[in-house]
C-alpha cells in the first residue's frame, strides 16, 4: 500500500563514512553481484560489450571535489544508494501499490509483480535511487539486501547488506536508526551524521559522516605561501653557488 | 526531464479532447442526432487517444488495471479513476444526445465536471512533485486547465468563450516561463545541499559514478535542445495562442475556421508540451555536475 506506515518499529538503514570511502567500486560490484541473483528480476545491462553499454545498479559512487575557501582542494568519494526515508514521496506517487515501506523495519521495496513501470517513482526520488530496468520494465531499487539480514541460512556475519560485508575500508555500516544504543545512532551522534538535501523534507533513514577536519601541520603544508622561496638573499656556500651559477 | 513523445502526445490531445468534452457536457453547443456524433466522435478520439499513448510509456502495460487501486494517494491512480469515470458519464450523454435526441443536462453537467477534474489530475502528476521545482507549483495546473478549456472552446465554436480563454492560457503559458525559469534557483537546491558537503566549501563534480550513461541521465538530466528553448518559445506562443485568438476576433464561426484554429493550437500545444518536459530541471542533475545549470 503506499500510504506511508505512520510509524516504523525498527528504522534499518546504513550510516557512510565519507572520512573513510576510498572509492574502489567494491560495494558497487557486490551489491550488483548479489541483487543480479537473488531478490526479483536481475539487474540487467544492455549492450554489455557493444560501444554503448547501460545497465541498471542499486548503488553508485560519485566523486566530488570540495574547494574550502583557504588551502587545497579535497577529493571525498561519495557512494549513493536509496535512504530509505521515512517521509518517501517515492512511495506515495506510487498508482498500483508496487511501491510500500514496511512498517515493521522502515525498508522502502518494490514489489516487482504490481509494477507497470511508469517511472514515476523515480521522478519523485531526489537522489536518483531508483532505475527503471530494461530488460524487465520494472523499477529496482536497494532492498538494503532484505535477504541476506534476516536470512538464517547465511552465517551470522553475512547477515548484512553486501555492499557492507563486502567494503575493505569500513566505510559502511547497518543498523538500527530507532535504537539510539545501536552502533550507527552511536556513529551519526559521534561524528555528526548528516541528511542529503533537508530541503526536500524526505527524512533520509541513511546518514553520511562528513570527512573528519584535515590535519593542519604548518612546517607541512602545502599551501602557495609554503611553497614561496625561503630567503631572497642566500648567505654562506649557497650565496657563493648563487653568484657562481649567475655568473655562468 | 526526457521529453517523451508517448506523454507529450498524451498530454496534449487528452488535454484536447477533455476540454472539447467539458464544453459538450456544459451544452455548449447543444448538439443532437448527427451533428452530435460528429463531435463526440471527435472528442472521443483525441481524450482516447491521448490515454492510449500514455499507456505506451510504461514498462509493463498489461497490469495496468492495478493502477486504480491506489487513489488515496496517488494523481495517477486518481487521473486513471477520474478519466474513466468521465469517458462514461460522457459516453452515456453522448448516446442520448445521438441517439435519442435528448440532452441530459445533469448528466452532462457531472460529465463535464469529471472531464476538467481529469486534465487537472494530469496536471497534479506533474504539479506534485518536489523534484521538479519548474513544475511544483499551482501555475502548473491552471496553466494545463487553462489550456485544455480554450482548446476545447475553439472546437465547440464557442467564439467569445475561446477570446476569453485564449488570452487567460497565453498569460499563464507565459508566467509558466518567466517564473518557472526562476523556480530552481529560489528553492536553493544545490551540489552543497545535495551532497552535505557545503559546510567544507563548494562542491563540483569530480569524477562521474559510471563512464557510460544511465537511465538517471537519460530520463531526468536531459539537455537535449534547450539551446532553441527561446525560439521555440515563441513558435509555440504564435501558433497555441496568437493565430486561433487572430481566428477567433477576425473569421466567423464555423468548422472550417475552428479547424484551422485547432490545427494551429495543436502545433503550439506540442511545442509549448515539449518544452514543458525539456526545460523542466530534475534536482538529481545536482549529483552530475549541473544537468541543472547548464540549462
Amino acid at each position: 500500500m503506499t500510504q506511508l506506515p505512520a510509524q516504523t518499529q525498527k528504522k534499518l538503514g546504513l550510516v557512510i563514512d565519507l572520512d573513510t570511502c576510498v572509492g574502489c567500486h567494491a560495494c558497487v560490484i557486490a551489491c550488483k553481484g548479489w541483487n543480479t541473483e537473488n531478490y526479483g528480476a536481475p539487474l540487467s545491462d544492455m549492450d554489455a560489450y557493444g560501444g554503448d553499454p547501460v545497465g541498471s545498479f542499486l548503488n553508485r559512487i560519485h566523486s566530488f571535489e570540495v574547494q574550502p575557501e583557504k588551502g587545497p582542494a579535497q577529493t571525498i568519494h561519495f557512494p549513493k544508494s536509496c535512504l530509505h526515508c521515512e517521509d518517501a514521496p517515492c512511495v506515495t506517487v506510487c498508482p498500483t501499490g508496487a511501491s510500500y515501506k514496511r512498517s515493521e523495519d522502515g525498508i522502502v521495496l518494490v514489489n516487482e509483480d504490481a509494477c507497470i513501470g511508469c517511472g514515476l517513482c523515480a521522478w519523485a526520488c531526489p537522489y536518483g535511487a531508483r532505475e527503471l530496468d530494461q530488460a524487465e520494465g520494472v523499477m529496482k531499487k536497494c532492498t538494503l539486501c532484505v535477504d541476506r539480514i534476516y536470512n538464517e541460512n547465511l552465517e551470522e556475519v553475512d547477515r548484512v547488506p553486501a555492499c557492507v560485508r563486502t567494503c575493505p575500508a569500513g566505510a559502511r555500516h547497518f543498523g538500527d536508526f530507532a535504537d539510539p544504543q545501536s552502533n550507527v545512532s552511536q556513529l551519526v551522534r559521534e561524528r555528526g551524521g548528516i541528511d542529503l538535501m533537508p530541503e526536500q523534507g524526505t527524512r533520509p533513514v541513511n546518514k553520511y559522516l562528513p570527512p573528519r577536519p584535515k590535519d593542519t601541520m604548518k612546517e607541512l603544508g602545502a599551501d602557495a605561501a609554503d611553497m614561496s622561496p625561503v630567503t631572497g638573499n642566500p648567505k654562506g656556500f649557497l650565496g657563493w653557488l648563487d653568484k657562481a651559477l649567475e655568473a655562468l | 526531464m526526457h521529453p517523451a513523445p508517448s506523454v507529450i502526445i498524451f498530454t496534449v490531445l487528452s488535454g484536447l479532447g477533455f476540454g472539447y468534452l467539458t464544453w459538450l457536457g456544459l451544452g455548449f453547443p447543444a448538439v443532437t442526432g448527427w451533428t452530435a456524433f460528429f463531435c463526440f466522435a471527435i472528442a472521443f478520439a483525441t481524450a482516447v487517444g491521448g490515454l492510449v499513448s500514455a499507456s505506451f510509456h510504461l514498462g509493463n502495460p498489461q497490469r495496468a488495471l492495478k493502477a486504480f487501486t491506489q487513489w488515496k494517494t496517488s494523481w495517477l491512480s486518481r487521473e486513471a479513476w477520474i478519466s474513466v469515470l468521465a469517458l462514461i458519464v460522457m459516453g452515456l450523454y453522448g448516446f442520448c444526445a445521438v441517439f435519442l435526441d435528448m440532452l441530459v443536462a445533469p448528466l452532462g453537467l457531472l460529465g463535464a465536471v469529471l472531464s476538467i477534474a481529469t486534465v487537472f489530475s494530469t496536471a497534479m502528476i506533474y504539479a506534485q512533485l518536489k523534484t521538479v521545482p519548474r513544475w511544483n507549483h499551482w501555475l502548473t495546473p491552471a496553466h494545463m486547465v487553462s489550456v485544455s478549456l480554450a482548446g476545447g472552446a475553439v472546437l465547440a465554436l464557442q467564439w467569445r468563450a475561446a477570446l476569453i480563454l485564449l488570452v487567460i492560457a497565453g498569460a499563464l503559458q507565459a508566467l509558466h516561463w518567466i517564473l518557472g525559469d526562476r523556480r530552481f534557483a529560489e528553492r536553493g537546491h544545490s551540489a552543497e545541499t545535495a551532497t552535505g558537503l557545503g559546510s567544507i566549501g563548494s562542491v563540483r563534480m569530480f569524477e562521474p559514478p559510471h563512464t557510460g550513461t544511465n537511465y538517471l541521465l537519460k530520463e531526468m538530466v536531459h539537455k537535449v535542445g534547450r539551446k532553441h528553448a527561446q525560439k521555440l518559445r515563441v513558435i509555440g506562443f504564435i501558433a497555441l495562442i496568437l493565430v486561433p485568438l487572430v481566428v477567433v476576433l477576425a473569421a466567423p464561426a464555423n468548422p472550417f475556421t475552428a479547424a484551422v484554429a485547432t490545427l494551429s493550437y495543436l502545433v503550439g500545444a506540442f511545442a509549448s508540451r515539449w518544452l514543458f518536459f525539456a526545460e523542466a530541471e530534475h534536482v538529481v542533475g545536482l549529483y552530475y555536475d549541473g544537468g541543472a545549470k547548464a540549462s
